[in-house]
């Protein structure tokens, strides 16, 4: 049913096509995150990849910066309704990140974990084949640490809490296990364009 | 609506305009419980279905029978202006929550509590405080609430009213524009020094930490309760954005 008096501003045509339902553009670009921005030195910054408990690999911030870099261009969406259109970002494809490693995913599942212990599930399949990174530069400069420097995940087709800040693992599991949110009443999965944002979503 | 949307119908009781920037909807509670901090999701639905959303903090306590939901008017915004201009008492509006399971505080979880807020980002800490006052008494709390002015200061007769009624319970007020009215309250924006004074007269270890409020705010209040010696593990964060 309409709301009394509501008339809205609509986006134009091209904006909306590009906009998701239920969200709207924003031009700057709003922080979310749990806590405290968490200190990250890149002297001692490491990425591990593990099944399980158990660690198949291990990179410095050395290692990540010689590996092939990625650049995306596209839009973002937050599941707190905010999307940011024609984001540039930095950084090294998962494909490269496992090729570097050696690895083959040895589950379908996995969860990303952070410098500020926050985590997040994203099946393997929406990381590979050229659909996220390990970010670490944003419009060309260093990622700014309330942003997720000096590295977050990105998965830019599923809503952005999916793109971990601070990102310093990543854990492949036997089963699709939530992470942080996803345990405090978020989707399981979270696809912005079939508006999945909680968990009774369909 | 389908029995099955998770939208809900809730008609507006009460307005009051708290501030020239500043006004609470009172809508009838039919989402049910829920813990202080969590927020709700309004949608907005034009005849022609366009529809907009944004997500408000609820700042009642848990158990009433309305909710409160507290409105800062962003002049450029789409939804906000509405809200503040068109809304009336009888009007419905849908509702979705309660929403978010990390920003809350119940009494259970008990203190000291420690509250910072700065400006509209008191509307989830004013649930908690709230709660606290009609469940928690015992909790020992420290609210450090900055805005630009004496009058920004939403919910302040009654903050001031529930210090002075509770020797448990310190109530810090910033002005960044104007002079400290108040014995501890202090001129200026919460910085790492007001913070670490604040902090130093309380004398009390935060057990559970909120911190609510624009992005730089947060960034700045957070990185002065670490420095002050408060575990990152026990300090919870909700940055507004400041749209719509």
């Amino acid at each position: 049913m309409a709301t009394r008096g509501f008339t809205g501003r609509r986006p134009g045509d091209e904006v909306a096509r590009r906009l998701p339902p239920g969200q709207h553009l924003a031009t700057d670009f709003p922080v979310l995150a749990i806590g405290p921005t968490p200190p990250v030195d890149l002297a001692t910054w490491r990425f591990t990849i593990r099944h399980g408990p158990r660690p198949l690999a291990s990179f410095s911030w050395a290692d990540l910066e010689t590996m092939p870099q990625t650049v995306w261009q596209g839009d973002i969406h937050c599941v707190t309704t905010w999307s940011k259109f024609d984001t540039q970002w930095q950084g090294v494809g998962v494909d490269d990140l496992l090729a570097a490693a050696g690895i083959a995913a040895p589950t379908p599942w996995l969860l990303a974990h952070s410098y500020d212990d926050y985590s997040t599930n994203v099946p393997v399949a929406d990381l590979v084949g050229g659909k996220a990174m390990i970010a670490t530069r944003f419009g060309g400069l260093p990622l700014a640490p309330e942003h997720g420097g000096p590295a977050r995940l990105l998965v830019p087709h599923l809503y952005f809490w999916k793109s971990a800040k601070w990102v310093n693992q990543l854990q492949f599991t036997e089963r699709d296990e939530p992470g942080f949110w996803e345990l405090r009443g978020y989707h399981l999965y979270g696809d912005p364009w079939r508006e999945q944002r909680y968990t009774d979503d369909p | 609506m389908s029995a099955s949307s998770p939208w809900h119908a809730l008609v507006v009781e009460r307005i009051v305009h708290y501030t020239p920037r500043v006004a609470s909807l009172f809508l009838g509670n039919a989402l049910g419980s829920f813990e202080a901090g969590q927020h709700v999701d309004i949608r907005l639905v034009a005849e022609d279905g366009y529809e907009a959303r944004r997500s408000y903090s609820i700042a009642s306590a848990p158990g009433g029978a309305t909710i409160e939901l507290m409105v800062e008017r962003l002049d450029d915004g789409e939804v906000s202006p509405f809200l503040h201009d068109v809304v009336r008492v009888g009007d419905t509006l849908d509702v979705r929550g309660p929403i978010g399971g990390h920003f809350v505080w119940t009494a259970a979880l008990g203190g000291p509590l420690l509250l910072v807020a700065g400006g509209s980002g008191i509307a989830p800490l004013m649930s908690m405080l709230r709660h606290r006052a009609r469940t928690a008494l015992a909790v020992d709390a420290l609210v450090i609430y900055g805005a630009r002015t004496w009058d920004d200061l939403v919910f302040r007769d009654e903050l001031v009213a529930m210090a002075e009624a509770d020797a448990r319970l310190t109530v810090v007020f910033g002005t960044s524009r104007e002079a400290a009215r108040r014995d501890g309250d202090f001129a200026g924006r919460i910085d790492h020094g007001e913070v670490a004074r604040s902090l130093a007269r309380w004398d009390r270890a935060a057990k559970h930490a909120y911190v609510c409020g624009s992005t730089g705010f947060v960034e700045t209040a957070t990185s002065a309760l670490v420095a002050e010696g408060v575990a990152a593990f026990v300090i919870r964060a909700e940055r507004y954005g400041g749209i719509g």
